[in-house]
């Protein structure tokens, strides 16, 4: 085991949050890097290839959750790696029953898609919340700045994603027609006068319309984030469901928190087990309730359990 | 106001090559773009936008394609 090789000379205060990972082979382990959001400055970048080429082997590894993994570090430079990253600002990541690195789309600064500062919201919890023990198994979120949702928010356990409420000043309408044909989800037609007509129920809030109309006749009513709740993947993987909608961005790290305090609570003595599966064991009820005693404008009405995914192998749940 | 045929043109080479015959104009001049159904038409008048031109009308032809007016922004 690990821990009978670690001499006392390692600072054991490192290894807290976890972040390090024992590999197959004697004495080495991964350092796994916290990069919230995946957003890497370019000097960071440098320091880190630096540490890499005098402790790791030929290669980092880029994991799914957009971090950068060095590879083959020998335990007894733990204290040397973490000192030299520590210059360029770089710190360790987390892994067991901890909250993990929030992962985040590029957001709304440079990509035209982007509706919600994502990479804000993973920096500010990242801050605030990095390496939470959970007392129950990990706890991972993400930011995906609109309903296209690359970063696939619906598969953590608090996935968020940017949403636009439009709205339309028919006056500024000059009834080109653009936002009726850039609608992916057809709820824009053009109606009467050649004035758009907007049907809720099939609109998927991606903003589309505000973006390319000329005029600015349409416009953002509302902006916020669509938060799914009890997502995970894994052997058992799990589709989170709606439990609010338009949350305010300044609101996700005690949206974040009061999820937290209800898991910690419904999982006790549970052993090792994900917030999906007390979902699906309590229902969704009792956490929306919850919920909307803190956030009684964007906690939705009523909600499904989080859909389980067949993967036709194992018998299963 | 000259036209720029840009049907079978793929994303993003219809937006460049827009941009570049932008490029040939003066503020204030107009151009038409004639482009496909489906993602050109979704995507080129964004773009445009987003690099401060102005759309003014987007039609609908016989042919099922779309012309776009477009009038090019400050520099």
């Amino acid at each position: 085991m690990a821990e009978q090789q670690v001499k006392p000379s390692i600072d054991l205060g490192n290894l807290k949050a976890g972040g390090f990972i024992k590999e197959r082979g004697k004495d080495l382990f991964t350092i796994r890097l916290r990069v919230p959001g995946g957003r890497m400055a370019v000097p960071r970048l440098k320091k880190i290839a630096e540490v890499a080429e005098k402790y790791g082997g030929e290669f980092v590894h880029l994991s799914v959750r957009q971090s950068i993994e060095l590879i083959n570090i020998n335990f007894k430079h733990f204290d040397a790696v973490v000192e030299e990253l520590g210059e360029a600002d770089q710190k360790v990541a987390s892994c067991g029953a901890r909250v993990r690195v929030p992962v985040a789309c590029g957001g709304c600064e440079y990509n035209p898609n982007g509706l919600v500062d994502t990479q804000k919201s993973a920096l500010e919890v990242d801050r605030q919340l990095f390496g939470t023990p959970t007392g129950h198994h990990k706890f991972k979120v993400a930011f995906a700045g609109c309903p296209f949702d690359c970063p696939k928010s619906a598969t953590n356990d608090v996935g968020f994603q940017g949403a636009l409420l439009p709205k339309l000043d028919k006056e500024a309408c000059i009834s080109c027609g653009l936002c009726a044909k850039s609608c992916t989800p057809g709820a824009i037609t053009m109606g009467e006068e050649r004035k758009p007509l907007l049907a809720i129920d099939p609109c998927i809030w991606c903003g589309d319309c505000v973006k390319v109309c000329p005029t600015g006749a349409w416009e953002a009513k509302q902006t916020g984030y669509n938060v799914r709740i009890g997502g995970k993947w894994g052997r058992n993987p799990l589709v989170g469901t709606l439990f609010a909608t338009f949350l305010p961005q300044e609101q996700v790290v005690a949206f974040i928190t009061r999820v937290l305090e209800w898991y910690r609570e419904k999982a006790e003595n549970q052993g090792r087990i994900r917030l999906g599966d007390i979902i699906l064991k309590e229902g969704p009820e009792p956490l929306l309730e919850r919920l909307r005693q803190s956030f009684p404008d964007s906690v939705v009405a009523e909600t499904i359990p989080p859909q389980i995914i067949n993967t036709q192998i194992g018998s299963g749940r | 106001m000259a036209t720029i045929d840009l049907r079978g043109v793929s994303c993003p080479t219809n937006f460049v090559k827009a941009k570049l015959a932008l490029e040939e104009l003066e503020p204030g001049d107009r151009l038409e773009l004639l482009l496909d159904d489906g993602e050109a038409v979704k995507n080129v008048p964004r773009s445009l936008k987003g690099d401060g031109h102005k759309l003014l009308a987007l039609q609908e032809t016989a042919e099922g394609h779309y012309l776009l007016t477009v009038e090019k922004g400050e520099e």
